[in-house]
């Protein structure tokens, strides 16, 4: 076992070296522009291009014409919701999405506000789901898009999309979804679920960086996009731009190895997540974020009550794990996703994202358990809440000095 | 962000984790920071007949370099008279740590934990709690 140990799969993935050999002669031997239409260097490149096309759509149960590349899922996010919102705002101005979502998209409605939208930012239950009830009453005749995320990043919580769509449709509007965590994870499937609008990312599936793609129904309804890039009018007129040959083939080749490997793997995380989850728990005072069905099958986010996440962090140098602690930060914020959840500050900043994945071994997960476990009793030991917690002091009565 | 070994010892290697009697005329103790804010520090110190500090303690709940900061409070806090103590500055344990800019507030925690500290002991003594004259807020 090598160490440091990676657990930090959400926010990025190793490339899988199958994925490196396919992309491999793109940057050399086959380096044509697939624009070029008159000579063979050119339609070997568009060739690659329209089979990983083929590839990406498979895993979503798309249509090859309904993807189009992009840099990545930031990208998509934010050519779907402007996009949308510049093609459709004659027939109305609101959009919902929840505080939940990834900054590329909570930004990116932010953006749009100031060009006239009306933005509905749903809360999240206890759990992390949205309330269907809630987005039912939100919607509105105005309502032309809803956004809203297939698992989340911070805690893995899977959205009830397929009813999440079903309420957008009835009312007349497009249901878009960032699926980033989820594509190639758990089955995704654009028909089944009803969605319109789909953002992915390379990396975040073995994938290289700096790739990805959106997906935009052609039928039932036909969706339009005003673009955001202008230019030689690639991509159906959606995104301008020399395409990345390379990534693409890429991308593409990581979307047939996760379709062909996502049943076993999805068990064989789960299966780890669990375990890792069940032992960390044994802790006193330890709590797991977010809904533990529905679920990504590699992420567990993690409470340890009385000791802070970055300080939990550096007792756990040789994992790469992630704080929802932001004491990193000028602002001090810590997350707000685990806010939303109604997580209390000080809990909030005593949270640690694991994220499993391809690459990750028992014996890595079997460490992991080891070194937190080890990690958490050690700063307990030095934590002033800790010594209260246990002395039965409640900290609500104390009158902290703030800063 | 890369931390100092001086950091890393602090916080692998903690000096003078502990409690001291909170009630003892002897002993100021200073508690600042908050939960929601990520950092709570509580620092002790015994005060002989003569103002010297004879034992110090902390406890900490917060990042790597709260605890470094604490740890190294209590090393200084050690043998010092308490109103050389009280001139302890915040911008020398930054120096002493190497602390980046982000972490700076760590070092103001510690400060405020030893003047807190110590105006608990005066307070408890009879004598009046000392003011700052600086404004870290």
């Amino acid at each position: 076992m090598e160490l440091p140990i990676y657990l930090d799969n959400n926010a990025t993935t190793p490339m899988d070296p199958r994925v490196l050999e396919a992309m491999l002669p793109y940057f050399n031997s086959k380096f044509g522009n697939a624009a070029s239409r008159n000579h063979a260097f050119g339609w070997v490149a568009e060739e690659a291009v329209d089979y990983a096309r083929e590839q990406v759509a498979k895993l979503i149960g798309a249509n090859e014409k309904e993807i189009i590349f992009t840099s990545g899922a930031t990208e998509s996010d934010n050519l779907a919701i402007k996009g949308v919102f510049e093609m459709y705002k004659d027939k109305g101005n609101h959009v919902i999405t929840a505080t939940t979502e990834h900054k590329a998209v909570l930004d990116t409605c932010k953006h749009i506000e100031k060009l006239g939208a009306r933005v509905t930012y749903l809360d999240v239950k206890a759990d992390g789901l949205i309330d269907l009830a809630e987005l039912e009453a939100a919607m509105t005749p105005e309502t032309i898009l809803v956004s809203i995320m297939y698992g989340n990043n911070e805690i893995g919580v899977i959205q009830p999309v397929k009813e999440i769509a079903a309420i957008a449709h009835k009312h007349g509007a497009l249901f878009m979804t960032d699926a980033t965590q989820a594509v190639g994870k758990i089955p995704v499937d654009v028909n089944a679920d009803g969605i319109d609008l789909l953002a992915m990312s390379a990396h975040k599936m073995y994938g290289p960086k700096g790739i990805g793609a959106l997906y935009v129904r052609r039928k039932g309804p036909r969706v339009k996009v005003t673009a955001q890039m202008d230019g030689g009018g690639h991509e159906r007129g959606m995104r301008s731009g020399t395409l990345n040959v390379p990534g693409i083939v890429g991308l593409g080749k990581a979307c047939e190895l996760c379709n062909a490997e996502m049943e076993s793997e999805a068990a064989r995380l789960s299966a780890m997540r669990d375990r890792l989850q069940k032992e960390l728990t044994v802790l006193e005072e330890s709590y797991v974020n977010g809904n533990v069905e529905h679920r990504l099958p590699h992420v567990a986010n993690i409470s340890f009550k009385y000791v802070e996440g970055e300080g939990l962090m550096m007792a756990m140098k040789d994992l790469a794990v992630s704080s929802g602690s932001a004491c990193t930060s000028a602002s001090l914020e810590p997350s707000y996703v685990l806010k939303s959840l109604g997580l209390s500050d000080d809990l909030a900043h005593s949270s640690i994202r694991f994220g499993l994945g391809r690459f990750t071994t028992e014996e890595e997960v079997d460490y992991a358990i080891e070194v937190t476990k080890k990690a958490v009793t050690h700063l307990r030991d030095l934590s002033p809440l800790w010594e209260m917690f246990k002395e039965g002091i409640d900290l609500n009565s104390i009158e902290w000095a703030e800063h | 962000m890369a931390y100092s070994d001086k950091v890393i010892d602090h916080y692998t290697n903690p000096r003078n984790v502990g409690t001291l009697d909170k009630s003892s005329h002897k002993v100021g103790t200073g508690l600042v920071g908050a939960p929601e804010c990520g950092d709570v520090m509580r620092l002790q110190i015994q005060v002989d007949d003569n103002n010297v500090i004879t034992d110090a303690k902390f406890k900490t709940f917060g990042c790597g370099s709260a605890i470094a900061s604490s740890s190294l409070a209590t090393e200084w806090l050690k043998g010092k008279s308490i109103d050389d103590a009280m001139q302890i500055d915040n911008m020398d344990i930054v120096e002493e740590l190497a602390l980046p800019p982000v972490k700076i507030h760590c070092s103001v925690l510690a400060e405020d934990a030893i003047k807190a500290a110590i105006n608990d002991y005066r307070v408890k003594n009879g004598m009046e709690p000392i003011e700052s004259e600086k404004a870290h807020h």
